[in-house]
């Protein structure tokens, strides 16, 4: 079994408290992982300034070179991991166990995650809207159009609370080492692996060891990061954005609430966007935020929930490694049960009906795991309750709503995909502030362009653009130097 | 068989036949009309037994049912006010009550005696006699401040105090007001910060773990340490208490065990209604296991069944924590504490059960705010 340490600004620190990962379906232990505490953070985050100051012997140029040749070495290497090595394969058999992901969804993730490292340059000219970087690592320098311009680091590292079951969202920190900044993460507790294989891709790839902590534990962990770091993410429920809501040093990544809308004037042909709805709502197991949870439509919804739950209806739960696999395990007892009852309270509501339920019980319970296949419901109005709900599986309601009251009535939505060529609603769409990501045309709300920058964006987050002012001599010379 | 095992086997059998004189008279005490509490003159009806005439042994106390915290809650609290002691200057000290009514616990002489008790088992080198005290910890309705500041006296000392209000810290963490519980934690901390620093000869305190860490790294950002303020000996408690939390405690906030860093922390393991359980002392040696031992005779920890209550489990096993008290103003006859832990064997310095790894039950873990302040 693999012994995991923590590591403190590098070095490996074996706590007397740890914790097992175990395989979902078996219960065999695959690793133990020492536990920090939260005093080991705070007391470690006082020497934060110096992951900057190293990373700063670096350019940023520089960073992004090593980063992409970690892209390679994460996806293909062997590489070190506590008391031991993991290839790629154990890597997507690790995280498939520990998590209940299917192992081809684990393996797509890894690449998501290697494909960011190696487009670095790319995903940076985006997310700063083509910048020199050169001012990023500076802290000001000359705009393309001759004004001085001054972004000013509000952070020497970035903290992070990882999620569990979701491996998809670690593309989010990924450009951090190349801003400059060091990393200090607290590893999900299924899913240390990621978090773990970066760190030692980076350190293969020839980024000093010092600018990453990696800080496994529980709750007090998370809390003292997120207090000693100036700048941090979190990864969790509805609950935890609004505990952090206003907190300009945390910045929460919750449910999605992702959403597809037919406009009236292409809802009639709506079988010809069925296949962008199967896939908004069904690829990787209907877990990310970025999965569709709604689709709002003036007319059709039965038929629309009909056709999609005819698709998705008769999905089985598969054994992890099976390349149809397509629907994750719930890997906490009971949890599959409760998540279920919660949707079926809701499916009674009246006007709301479960297009699914002529394809047999959605609940496949095992020894040490659960399954819940694909569920579609159709609510008469927005106003059900079902119809603002987002699940952690393949979950839909399709919401029959006028266009001219959907923008609103969808409330928060990190993707919109909108299936219209209404201009006047475009526009609408466009000033809509409860959507985040906007789509127009036939895309499914997974399918993210990764030099569109993703909701909360990482330059805004760790720059202050603020005023910087010259003698005109001294721009000269910047220009000239 | 060795020379200190049989001396070990006597010690305990010793301890036992204590416990079991202490128990017969405690009880005689509390169900006797002349001298007993209203609340458990009227709870003698109730029971199947009497237990002036067949409480003889400790064992016997199994025959009583489980303490229920829930008798504790609101008044009159002169209930539990001995009929001896009824002309006695008396104390009332709360446990909960963040929401709801708090428990009671009525005291006369108790937190003195557990206190002066618990004097005994400290080393002079660490608590010197005459050093001056910090009490850094919940203070208002709780029993703590008062008895810190006995045990100061006892050994000639004076504590200084700082005010901690327990119950908003519970409630900020249930609002999710972090910056507010931050702010508050700093508010605490400056005061202990400028007592400290204020040339009072402050040599020994008591600190929850959380503060006595946030206290050092208080101490460090303004360039200076724990050491440096002169504190040698340290008492403590808490479920947070963990081996690892002693470890990165004494390794890297004290810069290093007692004989180098000139600081000793003494875990100890109570609440309002027990004295304090004193842990064997704690060593990298060991892995910073931590090991509690009631105050026996006058309290008694043991590690029971979580299926049966009335056994304990064997040495090393896991458990449930029964408390049961047996002083002169209080009897409580097996409480299941909101604990678990290993059952631990006796030693020469405390010849009765211990109990290790003491944390929050697992039953009820989840639904526990522990470790507030």
């Amino acid at each position: 079994m693999l012994e995991i340490p923590a590591i403190r600004w590098g070095k490996p620190y074996e706590s007397l408290e740890t914790t097992e990962v175990v395989h979902f379906n078996t219960g065999e232990p695959i690793a133990r992982v020492s536990s920090a505490n939260g005093g080991l953070v705070s007391r470690d985050m006082r020497k934060a300034g110096e992951a900057r100051k190293i990373l700063k012997q670096f350019s940023i140029e520089d960073l992004i070179a090593k980063v992409a040749q970690a892209a390679d070495l994460f996806e293909n290497e062997t590489l070190p991991l506590g008391s031991g090595t993991q290839t790629a394969e154990e890597f997507v058999v690790h995280q498939s166990a520990s998590t209940g992901l299917p192992e081809h969804m684990c393996r797509s993730n890894m690449q998501k995650n290697s494909f960011v490292m190696r487009n670095m340059t790319e995903i940076l000219q985006c997310l700063t809207r083509g910048l020199d970087l050169n001012i990023l690592s500076r802290g000001y320098g000359m705009e393309s159009r001759g004004v001085v311009v001054s972004l000013q680091a509000q952070t020497p590292v970035l903290g992070a609370v990882l999620p569990s079951n979701s491996p998809g969202v670690h593309t989010l920190w990924l450009p951090v080492v190349p801003l400059q900044m060091g990393l200090v993460l607290k590893p999900g507790s299924s899913e240390p692996w990621t978090a773990y294989r970066v760190a030692s891709a980076f350190e293969k790839a020839g980024i000093p060891k010092e600018v990453i902590s990696l800080y496994p534990g529980g709750h007090d962990v998370g809390g003292a990061l997120l207090t000693a770091c100036s700048r941090s993410m979190i990864f969790g429920s509805q609950k935890t954005i609004d505990q952090y809501a206003g907190n300009p040093k945390v910045q929460v990544h919750g449910p999605g609430f992702s959403k597809i809308f037919l406009g009236d004037d292409c809802v009639d042909d709506w079988e010809k966007y069925l296949d962008v709805m199967v896939e908004s709502v069904y690829i990787n197991g209907g877990r990310s935020c970025i999965n569709c949870s709604g689709i709002f439509a003036s007319r059709h919804t039965d038929e629309i929930a009909d056709a999609i739950a005819q698709r998705l209806g008769p999905i089985e739960a598969l054994p992890p490694e099976h390349p149809d696999s397509g629907l994750a395990a719930f890997t906490t007892d009971g949890v599959g049960k409760a998540i279920l009852a919660m949707v079926q309270q809701d499916l009674k509501e009246d006007g709301v009906r479960d297009a699914t339920e002529p394809y047999g019980d959605r609940l496949v319970e095992k020894e040490r795991c659960s399954y819940i296949r694909p569920i579609v419901a159709h609510a008469n109005s927005p106003q059900c309750e079902i119809a603002s709900k987002e699940f952690m599986f393949p979950f839909v309601s399709v919401v029959r709503c006028p266009q001219n009251q959907m923008i609103k009535a969808a409330g928060s939505t990190l993707v919109g995909t909108a299936i219209t060529e209404d201009l006047d609603w475009i526009d609408q769409l466009t000033d809509a502030t409860n959507i985040d990501r906007l789509n127009i045309g036939p895309i499914p709300t997974n399918r993210l362009n990764w030099l569109q920058p993703h909701e909360g964006n990482l330059i805004d987050f760790l720059f202050r653009s603020r005023a910087y002012q010259m003698p005109e001599e001294k721009v000269a010379a910047l220009v000239a130097g | 068989m060795s020379t200190t095992q049989i001396d070990l086997e006597t010690a305990v059998k010793q301890a036992k036949d204590r416990l079991d004189e202490h128990t017969y008279n405690t009880v005689q005490r509390h169900f006797h009309d002349s001298t007993g509490c209203p609340f458990w003159l009227s709870k003698k009806s109730d029971l199947s037994f009497d237990p002036l005439t067949e409480v003889k042994v400790y064992d016997d106390l199994k025959k009583f049912p489980l303490f229920e915290d829930d008798w504790l809650r609101g008044g009159p609290v002169e209930r539990w006010r001995m009929k001896d002691h009824a002309e006695r200057p008396t104390y009332v000290f709360e446990t909960g009550g963040t929401t709801g009514v708090p428990k009671s616990r009525v005291v006369v002489d108790d937190f003195r005696i557990d206190y002066e008790v618990f004097s005994e088992t400290l080393p002079d080198q660490y608590f010197p006699k005459g050093g001056n005290w910090l009490m850094l910890g919940p203070s208002g309705p709780r029993r703590l401040r008062l008895a810190v500041e006995h045990l100061a006296q006892v050994r000639g000392g004076i504590s200084f105090c700082i005010d901690l209000d327990p119950r908003w810290v519970v409630k900020l963490i249930k609002k999710g007001w972090m910056e507010h519980l931050e702010e508050y934690k700093k508010h605490c901390i400056d005061q202990a910060v400028t007592v400290l620093t204020a040339n009072h000869n402050i040599k020994c305190m008591f600190g929850t773990p959380k503060l006595i860490e946030s206290l050092c790294l208080g101490l460090e950002e303004r360039g200076t340490t724990l050491a440096e303020t002169g504190i040698t000996g340290i008492f403590s408690g808490g479920t947070e208490f963990t081996p690892q939390w002693t470890r990165y405690c004494v390794e890297e906030l004290f810069g290093g065990p007692p004989e180098e860093s000139g600081i000793y922390m003494t875990p100890t393991y109570g609440n309002t209604l027990m004295g304090l359980a004193c842990s064997k002392p704690v060593t990298a040696e060991e892995k910073y296991k931590i090991s509690y031992y009631a105050p026996q005779p006058r309290a008694v920890t043991e590690v029971v069944s979580f299926d049966d209550h009335n056994s304990v489990v064997r040495f090393g096993e896991t458990g449930r924590v029964k408390l049961t008290t047996l002083t002169d103003e209080f009897f409580v006859p097996g409480f299941l504490e909101r604990d678990e832990g290993e059952r631990e064997m006796p030693f020469e310095t405390f010849p009765w059960d211990g109990v290790s790894g003491v944390r929050p039950f697992h039953e009820i873990a989840a639904a526990t705010t522990v470790g507030v302040y």
